[in-house]
């Protein structure tokens, strides 16, 4: 299943990968359990991937594997070349909640990495381009806000403008916009799509809903429980710039049918 | 008839207005339920005393008392002797509160921060938090003397305990996703507690000051009580061995301004500090 979709990717002209996963497994012992089994995977440069399956289909054991936060049991992890032993400053991460720290205003709170990394002086220096960013995510005019002032949107869009602030090489999202209410989160997400396309990102996204996936990605990867695998990388040939609208055009519900139905299989596989 | 009327031919629907009812006192403001209340009780307190059901020197009428206050009142704010007793508890409670404050911290760290502070230290601490802290006041005077050290010593002792838990307990509350995100920042374990933990934890850690800083006070006057010296709790214990309750009134009445005023200015310092936590920007009013 798997090399039938190596092989149609070969016949486009590719970005490099720039991060691959090879036989990745994570086994916890001591309740004997396999959360992941020979993961393979390759995210190329500039384009979006998202990750969908059931809860336990270790997605969240995969993403944690990704950002150098828990060793795998088995496998590599190559990041732009590297090992990821650890927590890396080359990757950035988002979350369900914005996690913001209330004592900081918006701007500080985006130079934290900064500050972290490099110290105080050199945050300062780094003013501009936070300046920039939060034009890049519309929010401008907040710097001194605090984030009790932001609404649910807004604070991803400047937890969106603190991940991007090191340039990171790869963007790993963890449902970033699942505590959004639905209209937020529709137009988050083709927010998003824009961040990502005019800064060139490479995106991997953890999501539960198909349709978020779909209008998203390049590429889906669709897990399985028990043990946890990549069922099959769903590739999504729809153009960019991806719209709403798109969500009612037959090749997006066949996607979407394709997804639900591998989904489900791996549902039944499980006797739930 | 319309083709969009939806009720059709039916009879026009009954208003279902209903009066809801508002609790006598919850139409009063609250201030005047307060004042009312107090009047009440000064009513009843005057009546037991005026009518001789209660002696004159268990309890004294609310006019003695009150003329109790003022003759203190008046020896406090011209310099008399009380001023001096007055200070010399104020010393002890602010020396104790600074202390506990510094021991409390800083073993609130070691106990939040540290896997052997919590699994080592942590248990000794509760077994001594559990023991009747006043208890230890003789102990207090007798290693230190009669002096202002001994009350300091059992002031410091009552209060720590609330300050250390609260910081043990703030340091704790960070949650996962902040911890995370430090880690990815390559945020080192310093960085990591003083820019994320401690701060976050700041909430916690000013619940404990506020419980300490009314506890000082209590430390202080058993102190006095079992130590003797020149403080406040000192002229308590003399005015109550000549059964001269009105002043025993009076001084009580005063030292719960002291604390009132401690309390305040933690609260104070609090919404300053904290200005982001929506319960501490409301603390203290």
């Amino acid at each position: 299943m798997m090399a039938a979709h190596l092989a149609k990717e070969e016949g486009a002209p590719l970005a490099p990968s720039i991060y691959s996963l090879r036989g990745v497994g994570k086994v916890y012992a001591r309740r004997s359990l396999v959360a992941l089994e020979n993961v393979n995977l390759d995210l190329r440069k500039g384009n979006f991937y998202s990750v969908i399956g059931s809860s336990g289909c270790g997605k969240s054991t995969l993403l944690k594997i990704m950002a150098g936060l828990t060793s795998p049991t088995s496998g590599s992890v190559v990041l732009t070349g590297k090992p990821v032993v650890g927590p890396r400053r080359d990757i950035g991460m988002m979350f369900q909640q914005a996690t913001l720290f209330p004592w900081l205003t918006t701007i500080d709170n985006i130079l934290l990495p900064i500050r972290i990394r490099d110290g105080k002086v050199a945050a300062r220096a780094k003013v501009g381009d936070a300046q920039a960013l939060l034009d890049l995510v519309g929010l401008n005019g907040f710097e001194k806000a605090y984030p009790s002032e932001l609404s649910g949107g807004m604070a991803q869009r400047a937890a969106i403008c603190r991940m991007l602030i090191t340039e990171p090489a790869v963007l790993l999202l963890d449902e970033p916009f699942s505590a959004l209410d639905e209209l937020v989160r529709d137009f988050m997400n083709m927010e998003l799509q824009r961040i990502c396309m005019e800064r060139d990102a490479t995106a991997f996204l953890v999501t539960h809903s198909i349709a978020e996936a779909v209008i998203l990605s390049d590429t889906v990867f669709v897990m399985g429980a028990r043990p946890g695998r990549v069922i099959e990388a769903v590739h999504i040939d729809l153009p960019r710039p991806r719209t709403l609208d798109m969500v009612t055009s037959p090749a997006f519900g066949r996607y979407v049918i394709h997804i639900r139905d591998l989904l489900s299989q791996g549902a039944s596989h499980e006797h739930v | 008839m319309s083709t969009f009327d939806m009720h059709g031919s039916e009879a026009p629907v009954e208003s279902t207005v209903w009066k809801e009812e508002i609790s006598l006192i919850d139409s009063i403001p609250q201030p005047i339920a307060i004042l009312g209340l107090g009047l009440v009780v000064v009513l009843i307190w005057h009546f037991a005393t005026a009518s001789g059901v209660v002696s004159n020197i268990i309890l004294p009428s609310p006019l003695e008392t009150w003329r109790e206050i003022v003759f203190v009142g008046t020896n406090l704010v011209t310099g008399g002797y009380m001023l001096a007793a007055l200070w010399v508890t104020m010393q002890e409670v602010l020396i104790g509160f600074v202390l506990a404050t510094l021991i409390g911290i800083g073993l609130g760290v070691i106990v939040g921060e540290t896997r052997f502070g919590e699994r080592a230290v942590m248990p000794y601490l509760i077994a001594i938090d559990t023991m009747p802290k006043i208890a230890f006041a003789p102990l207090f005077v007798a290693w230190l003397g009669f002096d202002i050290s001994s009350k300091v010593a059992l002031a410091t002792f009552v209060s720590v305990f609330p300050i250390l838990v609260g910081t043990a307990a703030g340091l704790n509350s960070a949650d996962r996703n902040a911890l995370n995100l430090f880690r990815t920042m390559g945020a080192t374990r310093w960085q990591t507690l003083v820019q994320m933990k401690m701060p976050a934890g700041l909430p916690h850690v000013f619940t404990g000051l506020k419980i300490a800083s009314l506890s000082v006070m209590a430390g202080a006057i058993t102190g006095e009580f079992l130590g003797g010296g020149k403080g406040f709790g000192e002229l308590i214990r003399v005015a109550a061995s000549q059964l001269h309750t009105p002043r025993v009134f009076a001084l009580i009445l005063y030292l719960s301004l002291l604390g009132l005023a401690m309390f305040g200015t933690v609260s104070l310092i609090q919404r300053k500090l904290v200005f982001w936590h929506k319960d501490s920007r409301d603390a203290g009013e």
